[in-house]
């Protein structure tokens, strides 16, 4: 007796791209291709290749999920992550391999899948929860608790082209959450809706996996899958990369991803340099000593600055400004007027000793500019390198905070009951 | 072979589809049900004078000239109407099809059934019609629900086959307008069947409408039953539907690849 509630076997989907099986290829094409397809045939023998190419968008992924798992697939764009969700679903059948899913399966490859513009709430949460594989009887008995769900007891009769996307989304999530599969797989529905709503998906995500469901997840927001997840899949051009404990997986992702992103290495040369003076080159190193580009919170990080020659003038300030993820300044630092260090003109080459960072999990870059306090700066480097922070859980809780949902700092706090 | 257990386990997705049709159908347009009468009752108008006065065709029919075209144009326009709303409802739904997993014949199928709506709002005008030209119903009419089963299967076939093909070629929307164009004046519609040689009639009724629509207007309105040419029809609109499901189930699977 087996407790397997997916089983994946050396799956593989293959797609072509090119002329053939396009939904705009017209039958003209069709006919022409069939009737010279003897010969194309023939030039293929004869080592020619055509137009059309082919790739597999999965091979020989192979895994199974034990009933009650919560199981995260993570890796980037193009990885293969929603055709594996797309065969798992049977929208579209593998080119080799099998799949096996046991129990009643729901998946949600989006929100509000069928909703119609003309209809009014009351009507969509019929239809959708039809398309999503509920009974009328379902849904006629949740149909009060999917509605005050959704916050929309008021606008339950208005069409929902009236809307905004926020109700919308709201309705739509709803009538998602209120399914009870025996395996649910979903594709990256968390990432719609603001914090508030986001919260809530998680919660309702938690609870099925209280319920002991099987919930197969992709997502690319780390957080929630070490937050949820039971075990992960790390997917990458089609295969499985590494399968293990979602920390495991998220943090080799991680790395995966950033080392292919530029400036990573914990070392960056201007490239385009100003013809004045100017700052050349950047070092993060750890407290080891080591340039790197990765760094947990609680870690202390010392940035080494050496500038183009000597400096203009005496009395200068070196700065540094920190952007987050999403390019938002979040931290300033300098020489002069924060820390009362000033460097003279044959200096070239500024440390500056950062940390303990506070800093949550996630992508930081710098930029950096030397100039006398309060005058015109002589260089700005924009962006001059970024680094991650792979791990932060400086209250030790086990999970991770993450500049995603949680803010970029971590401010050391104590909690104690009121009088 | 159609799973026949899992349509059933969807039937009430398939009541969803139709029930959202219908509503969309009326919701978006001012007149709403208005249409299903104005469709037909303006062709049945248009072929009436061109032919009728014109063409001197309502010599050769016994009874309202008007009446034989529209009791005609009732089964023909709803034939119409479901086989072009069943080939473009795959695409319509496109986005369902790349997203969620039912039976993909599930989408033609409701919007065949859709179009009962409409031929039910004529069939009252039919009525009124036959009251105003002082015909009264006799028990041929019994058969009626015969012949409207045989049309909507024919639409299914059509619809199936055409929806499926629109999938991967899109220019079949084109070749389909001028299909039933030509199916039109194939079918006895706008005349009636005795214009067709008898020498001709097993061939003729190998288009499934012939038989159908003969078969309508001898329930209608009496008349000769034309046993041989119903019965021709009936097996070729089988095969019709048979063939249609049949390409439909072995490229729906590839649907959300290609559409």
């Amino acid at each position: 007796m087996s407790s397997d509630a997916i089983v994946i076997e050396k799956l593989g989907k293959q797609y072509t791209i090119g002329t053939t099986l396009i939904g705009d290829a017209t039958l003209g094409e069709s006919i022409t291709s069939w009737v010279s397809g003897p010969w194309r045939r023939f030039k293929q023998m004869a080592g020619h290749s055509e137009g059309t190419r082919t790739f597999w968008a999965l091979k020989d992924v192979s895994f199974r999920v034990d009933v009650g798992e919560v199981i995260g697939i993570v890796g980037p764009n193009g990885a293969g992550k929603s055709t594996l969700l797309k065969v798992l679903s049977r929208i579209t059948p593998p080119t080799e391999g099998f799949v096996d899913l046991t129990g009643r399966v729901s998946s949600l490859l989006e929100v509000g899948t069928g909703f119609h513009p003309e209809l009014t709430g009351r009507e969509n949460v019929f239809l959708n929860g039809a398309i999503l594989g509920m009974f009328r009887a379902e849904i006629i008995r949740k149909f009060d608790a999917i509605v005050a769900f959704a916050e929309l007891e008021q606008f339950i009769d208005t069409p929902v082209k009236h809307y905004s996307s926020g109700m919308f989304v709201r309705l739509a999530f709803s009538v998602a959450a209120h399914l009870e599969p025996e395996i649910l797989i979903v594709d990256e529905v968390l990432s719609v809706g603001d914090l508030h709503f986001r919260n809530r998906c998680l919660g309702r995500m938690q609870d099925l996996r209280d319920e002991g469901r099987t919930v197969l997840f992709v997502s690319h927001d780390l957080t929630s899958v070490r937050q949820l997840c039971t075990r992960a899949v790390l997917l990458n051009h089609g295969r499985v990369v590494d399968d293990g404990t979602p920390g495991d997986i998220t943090r080799r992702y991680e790395r995966m991803y950033h080392e292919g992103a530029e400036n990573t290495s914990g070392v960056a040369d201007r490239r385009h340099p100003p013809p004045a003076y100017h700052l050349r080159r950047v070092e993060l190193r750890n407290a080891a000593g080591e340039v790197t580009s990765q760094f947990d919170a609680g870690d202390v990080m010392d940035i080494h600055l050496w500038s183009s020659g000597p400096a203009p003038e005496n009395s200068f300030t070196a700065e540094f400004r920190l952007f987050n993820d999403d390019d938002v300044g979040v931290s300033f630092g300098s020489a002069n007027p924060v820390r009362d260090t000033y460097y003279r003109s044959e200096h070239q080459h500024f440390v500056c000793r950062l940390g303990p960072l506070p800093l949550t999990e996630g992508r930081y870059t710098f930029s950096f500019t030397v100039r006398v306090w309060n005058r015109e700066r002589w260089d700005y480097w924009d962006k001059a390198i970024g680094f991650t922070i792979g791990r932060c859980d400086l209250f030790n809780t086990g999970h991770g905070i993450s500049n995603v949902h949680d803010g970029d700092f971590v401010i050391q706090q104590e909690w104690l009951i009121g009088s | 072979m159609l799973n026949l257990a899992e349509l059933w386990a969807y039937r009430e997705l398939l009541f969803f589809f139709v029930w959202r049709d219908v509503k969309v159908r009326y919701k978006q347009t001012v007149l709403g049900a208005a249409w299903a009468i104005i469709q037909p009752l303006t062709t049945t108008f248009a072929f009436t004078i061109l032919f009728g006065r014109f063409g001197g065709m309502s010599k050769s029919v016994e009874g309202p000239y008007a009446l034989h075209v529209f009791v005609g144009m009732l089964p023909w326009t709803f034939f119409a109407n479901a086989v072009a709303s069943a080939a473009n409802s795959l695409i319509g739904s496109s986005h369902l099809i790349s997203k969620v997993y039912f039976p993909r014949i599930l989408i033609p199928i409701a919007a065949i059934a859709a179009g009962l709506v409409d031929f039910a709002i004529a069939f009252v005008v039919l009525l009124v019609m036959m009251a105003a030209y002082g015909v009264a119903p006799g028990w041929a009419m019994l058969a009626l629900p015969l012949y409207l089963l045989g049309t909507i299967v024919s639409a299914a076939g059509a619809g199936i086959l055409f929806a499926a093909l629109i999938v991967t070629y899109r220019d079949v929307r084109y070749v389909m307008t001028f299909v039933m164009q030509i199916w039109l004046f194939g079918t006895p519609v706008l005349y009636t069947l005795d214009i067709i040689p008898a020498k001709w009639h097993t061939l003729y009724a190998l288009n499934p409408m012939v038989g159908m629509i003969a078969g309508f207007r001898a329930s209608v309105l009496g008349g000769p039953f034309p046993a041989q040419v119903i019965l021709i029809s009936s097996v070729s609109c089988l095969v019709m539907f048979a063939a249609g499901v049949r390409y439909f189930l072995q490229v729906e699977r590839r649907f959300a690849d290609v559409i």
